[in-house]
């Protein structure tokens, strides 16, 4: 029988509703290629044997009872490690929730399980999505398919690499700066942010309220968009919610399918294709916009001059958010709590709790907000920062008056040595020079596979207006039919 | 010149609760201002008559019907909780005995 953990989504569920494989068959195909590779990846933090089975067969048994199929059901999923689950443990990638089993599911979660996807297990992740490596998490690092020796960008790390390790065919990321398009470039997988809002963040672990967004990780652009069309839509649970339809991602990816781009109209950002780079990731992207070219896409240059500008306000509005939500974790209601000796005062277990149970790219973030928000360096820092924020947004605003999508490398660099960067900490947040502007802007952006440099994956990043996820699929779809997929060496 | 010294990471370690050690001061006190020099480039933008964005969806005052609801039990709201006791989160003294007796 052909190997279930290489066919797509779309194609397992194309498989079990046909009855051609079972649910079950194809969630112990998955498993056991976690229980082959995952002690040299590290891709999960935890993997719910029981439960996938479980919900496998109640798949089998609804198809034995004639009862109707939803588009993704017997396909397994992987879930980043930031959104709750029921019953099942959820860290968060760090010490200080270790050992918590939520009282309940994440919207995202609740939508995956009554579209009859099968839950594998939660992914590892830089701790509360701090990092472009994966090696924040308080549980080891994720190691690159490609090559072990390297990051499998961050922070949904853990996501990515089980794609591409062929241990899931369908991932759940969150995207706060670049968490789920970076690991997808790095890792040859793709992995789109949706429009603000355009997912639900109940039962998703803040880190900074207003740009976190959790979307889809896949193989393919379709199977990304099958995915995004299950989670996505208007949650009155959460406020931010977009109380509109999801666009038609799904029949938007077929249509790029195609590879017909006549009559779309791309705009490469100047500011993203100067120096900054590596020259192999250039060249990449450069090729894959002559391909762009030839599929019927008119090409213009871009300048959105505000960009240059995007690291750093976002580097103070980020962390700001962050001091504010990780007040929560204070050893009072769930998580650890050290030094209740029964002499020590509230505050003072707080602040062992805290120091125990943070990591260092955690606290550093926590003094920095809390640094941006004192009185005295309001102004200059965090206020300064959304006035930035706002010139940022007219630029993409700007921009889509000429074109339909603005186009880029995803990240500036393919995935680094493991160690590379973590002694610094500021050379680590360049991985998202790239990403960040979407996030300020609230659009969505997606990863798509373009190329190789000296044999690693590089992404091409399509960036399109706020609700017209739509078009960033078609385009990503279309450079799909024309490159292919990339698969990495056996593992 | 620096953009922090020791002493400020020190306080603002104390107003974030978090108890760091003398080693920690020393590797974070460097490490917050490089970064801390880098993302003050957002000074270099003119933006005095711009207006501040704090989030992307222009949504104000989302309400619900006031109906009820379920939710978590007592049981399942503490089931995570470090210490419990009626019904109710255990915490650590909050005043000083001599405030308290």
């Amino acid at each position: 029988m052909t190997d279930l953990t290489r066919m797509t989504a779309s194609e397992l569920a194309g498989l079990v509703a046909a009855g051609d494989a079972s649910a079950v068959e194809v969630t112990q195909a998955h498993l056991d290629r976690i229980a082959a590779v995952d002690g040299r990846i590290n891709a999960f933090l935890h993997v719910d044997t029981d439960g996938a089975l479980a919900a496998a067969r109640a798949v089998d048994e609804r198809r034995a009872a004639g009862d109707g199929l939803g588009p993704l059901a017997g396909v397994p999923v992987a879930v980043k490690d930031v959104l709750t689950t029921r019953g099942v443990p959820t860290t968060v990638g760090s010490r200080i929730l270790e050992g918590w089993r939520p009282p309940y599911d994440a919207t995202i979660v609740e939508r995956l399980r009554a579209a009859g996807t099968v839950m594998l297990g939660k992914t590892n992740m830089d701790e509360f999505a701090m990092g472009s490596s994966t090696e924040y998490s308080a549980y080891g690092p994720t190691r690159n398919p490609w090559d072990t020796d390297r990051i499998p960008g961050g922070s949904g790390g853990g996501s990515a690499a089980a794609l591409a390790a062929y241990e899931a065919p369908l991932s759940i990321g969150s995207d706060t700066g670049g968490s789920i398009r970076q690991p997808g470039a790095v890792t040859g997988t793709v992995g789109a942010k949706p429009t603000y809002g355009g997912t639900s963040r109940y039962g998703l672990v803040a880190f900074s309220s207003s740009l976190d967004t959790p979307g889809p990780c896949a193989r393919t652009v379709l199977d990304a968009a099958l995915l995004h069309q299950v989670i996505g839509g208007h949650d009155p649970r959460d406020s931010t919610s977009i109380p509109a339809p999801v666009p038609d991602v799904v029949a938007a990816a077929r249509l790029g399918a195609s590879g017909d781009l006549t009559g779309v109209k791309l705009g490469v950002v100047k500011e993203f294709t100067g120096e900054g780079a590596e020259p192999g990731v250039t060249a990449a992207f450069r090729e894959a916009v002559d391909t762009l070219t030839k599929l019927g896409a008119e090409i213009v240059e871009v300048s959105c001059p505000h960009f240059r500008y995007a690291l750093p306000a976002y580097y103070l509005i980020a962390p700001s958010e962050c001091s504010s939500n990780l007040a929560r974790f204070d050893g009072v209601r769930f998580g650890l709590r050290v030094g209740d000796d029964g002499n020590r005062s509230l505050e003072e277990v707080m602040s062992l709790t805290r120091e125990a149970g943070f990591g260092p790219e955690v606290k550093r973030r926590i003094m920095i907000g809390t640094y941006a928000l004192s009185s005295g360096y309001y102004d200059a820092y965090y206020g300064q920062a959304q006035k930035v924020r706002t010139l940022i947004t007219r630029d993409f605003t700007a921009a889509f008056t000429q074109v339909d999508a603005l186009i880029s490398p995803t990240t500036p660099f393919v995935a680094f040595p493991l160690g590379a960067r973590t002694s610094d900490p500021y050379q680590m947040y360049l991985a998202d020079l790239y990403t960040i502007p979407t996030n300020l802007y609230g659009g969505p952006g997606i990863s798509v596979p373009c190329g190789l440099s000296e044999g690693l994956p590089v992404g091409l990043q399509v960036m399109a207006p706020t609700m017209a996820d739509d078009r960033m699929y078609r385009v990503a779809a279309a450079l799909e039919s024309a490159v292919g997929t990339f698969t990495p060496p056996a593992l | 010149m620096a953009a922090i010294s020791r002493e400020e990471v020190a306080h603002l370690a104390r107003l974030s609760r978090l108890a760091v050690t003398e080693e920690e001061l020393d590797t974070f006190a460097g490490q917050l201002d490089v970064i801390l020099q880098s993302v003050a480039q957002v000074g270099e933008v003119a933006a005095a008559d711009i207006p501040p964005t704090s989030h992307s969806v222009p949504l104000t005052n989302v309400l619900r019907e006031d109906v009820v609801v379920p939710g978590l039990t007592p049981q399942e709201a503490l089931s995570g909780a470090p210490d419990a006791e009626e019904q109710r989160f255990r915490v650590p003294r909050i005043l000083d005995e001599d405030v308290a007796s």
